[in-house]
């Protein structure tokens, strides 16, 4: 029988059959942690009584979650990781460099490899045909020691994207869409495989933006066929000879098959207190905001300021409306600024963060305050998500991001884009 | 897991128990420090918890438990407060595995038949909830054998000391 793309690259990392339902062991390509989960990973690889980490180039530390860091204890524990990367010879990057999952894309995935992060959106990497999951602390640091682990083989959702976007609708509108249909806990455990005609035009941004958020449906990966698009953006970092391509069999099995036209869907808004509480931007209009945020491992790319900058260029932002904006990696800081997509923020009265998770966990860089709201381009609005369980959280595209903030209250972009 | 045979009390939990609800993500601070980050358990969700619960009680939640993040320090401070298992009638996967690798027995059964206060006697072997309150009987869904197998040592680490690898 033929094999969705999960199926075929455990059976490659494993060796065995690999259909799903079955539990294999498959070697590893890429293991890290961040800096909220790096010291209890620390923690259980001293306890496990391994003498040394299986092979140090393919683990990797990201000081990305609280950086620079906001208190004693969290630069205690940099120090705990920086010093461990020195002992291993593993992987450092340090404040400053970016959020993990952004680097990961631009350093490490490639198609067909088995990565796992100490963080759940791990899961981005998917974007490049990687089978890339989630993990706590514990298993991380085992396959740090082993250069292996464990896996269920998921039962797989086949996404059949079919049309293109129309003006002012984007790859989040269409992630927070799915999400919608299929609930928080539509997908757990399942691989979402995304396919159909529309895939040509999807750009890797925007498959990163989707595959970001696949595990906000509860699903253990997203993945995307490795493609031209897919050889494009490793050529684009130099690592062409990275690429081979990738697709599902033809025959492959699907627990469930779903479409949805592109060019059918509208800008969209996350409510409080979860993903799957779907709005139209439409149905959001008036809902005032005090912080717009734009960045996290969702949202933070180029295309993303590209936009929010061409939204933004020559406006101000609502007087009482603060615009933060964290570029999800240097090299995407280095290009916003080549471009003047920077200029055209910060003219428009927008703060910019260093790179990193910023202001998306609530540890520093635009904690909210009791009643406030605050229209974000990360992947959760749980309460208390960003410092303040007192606090309202929506989620959209940066377009309705960087739209609201000019006015100060969700706007649907379409009503301010001009052609 | 040194007992096979557990008794407590349920204390109940409504569906959608995400992560920052279990520990909120502003105290990521303290993850090296687990006494004083366990403090903080519940803090939005269940502002009285730490008053209200006994060691060997048992949290048992609606469906999709723990989802968000990947913090292990969700499981580790449900397991320092006391306890000594979760039921619920889902759980999202990576806290299910992170749990397991805690020693923390997650059952997956249908909750809607326990009440809050509901004395219960578990049987991890065979998966079976006594509910002694109500007198009736219900059946977990079965974990495959090797998470049973790391649950049985007590969590990975203590697994993998003896076993130095999976073993499938
Ligand atoms: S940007 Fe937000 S969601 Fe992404 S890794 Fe950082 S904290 Fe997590």
């Amino acid at each position: 029988m033929g094999k969705t793309l999960a199926e075929k690259i455990l059976r490659d990392k494993s060796q065995t059959d690999a259909m799903a339902g079955d539990i294999v062991l498959a070697t590893v390509d890429l293991v890290f942690v961040q800096d909220t989960t790096g010291p209890l990973t620390i923690k259980q690889f001293e306890d496990s009584g391994f003498a040394a980490i299986a092979e140090p180039e393919k683990v990797a530390i990201f000081l990305d979650h609280a950086a620079p860091s906001p208190s004693q204890q969290t630069s205690n524990d940099h120090i705990l990781l920086r010093h461990f990367a020195r002992e291993t010879n593993c992987h450092i990057y340090d404040v400053g460099n970016g959020i993990c999952h952004q680097l990961v894309a631009e350093l490490f995935a490639n198609p067909g490899d088995i990565i796992v992060g100490a963080d759940s959106h791990t899961v981005t990497a998917g974007a490049l045909c990687a089978f890339a999951t989630g993990m706590g602390s514990t298993d991380i640091a085992i396959a740090m020691a082993l250069g292996k682990t464990w896996f269920r083989v998921p039962e797989t959702f086949l996404i059949n994207l079919i049309g293109s976007f129309s003006k002012g609708v984007y790859a989040k509108d269409l992630i927070l869409y799915l999400i919608g249909q299929l609930g928080a806990d539509g997908a757990t455990y399942k691989a979402l495989e995304f396919g159909g005609e529309s895939l040509a035009g999807l750009n890797m941004s925007q498959r990163l933006t989707i595959a970001n958020m696949a595990v906000e449906a509860g699903a253990k990966v997203g993945l995307f066929p490795s493609d031209e698009i897919t050889q494009g953006f490793l050529s684009s970092q130099g690592r062409s000879a990275s690429y081979k391509p990738l697709y599902p069999d033809a025959d492959a099995n699907y627990e469930r098959i779903m479409s949805i036209n592109l060019s059918q869907l509208e800008p969209m808004v996350s409510f409080p207190h979860s993903v799957d509480n779907v709005h139209s931007a439409r149905d959001a209009k008036g809902i005032k905001i005090q912080q717009v945020f734009i960045g996290t491992c969702t949202n933070g790319r180029l295309e993303d300021l590209a936009v929010a900058a061409s939204i933004l260029q020559g406006k101000r932002r609502y007087p009482d409306t603060r615009l933060l904006i964290a570029p999800s990696s240097r090299q995407v800081l280095l290009q916003a600024i080549e471009k003047g997509y920077i200029h055209s923020l910060v003219e428009a009265g927008a703060v910019i963060l260093p790179p990193g998770c910023a202001a998306c966990l609530g540890l520093h860089q635009g904690v909210l305050g009791d009643g406030e709201a605050c229209l974000s381009t990360a992947n959760r609005n749980f309460k208390g998500r960003m410092g303040n369980p007192k606090a309202m959280l929506y989620l959209a595209s940066p377009a309705t991001a960087a739209a609201s903030a000019i006015t100060g209250e969700i706007t649907d972009p379409r009503e301010v884009i001009i052609d | 897991m040194p007992e096979t045979v557990l008794k407590g009390k349920a204390i109940k939990l409504g569906d959608n128990v995400s992560t920052d609800d279990i520990i909120p993500g502003r105290f990521a601070h303290l993850r090296s420090n687990l006494p004083e980050l366990s403090k903080h358990i519940f803090e939005d969700l269940v502002p009285d918890f730490a008053s209200r619960v006994h060691q060997g009680d048992f949290l048992v939640a609606g469906g999709n438990f723990g989802l968000g993040s990947s913090r292990e320090h969700a499981p580790l401070v449900i397991k320092m407060s006391g306890i000594a298992a979760i039921l619920a009638k889902s759980a999202a996967r990576i806290f299910f595995r992170n749990a397991i690798n805690q020693g923390l027995p997650v059952l997956l059964c249908d909750t809607a038949q326990i009440n809050d206060g509901d004395q219960l006697e578990i049987n991890l072997t065979e998966g079976v909830i006594t509910n002694l309150t109500s007198n009736s009987r219900l059946t977990s869904t079965k974990i495959p054998p090797l998470m049973f197998a790391i649950l049985k040592e007590g969590g990975l680490i203590p697994y993998i000391k003896k076993h130095k690898d999976f073993e499938l």
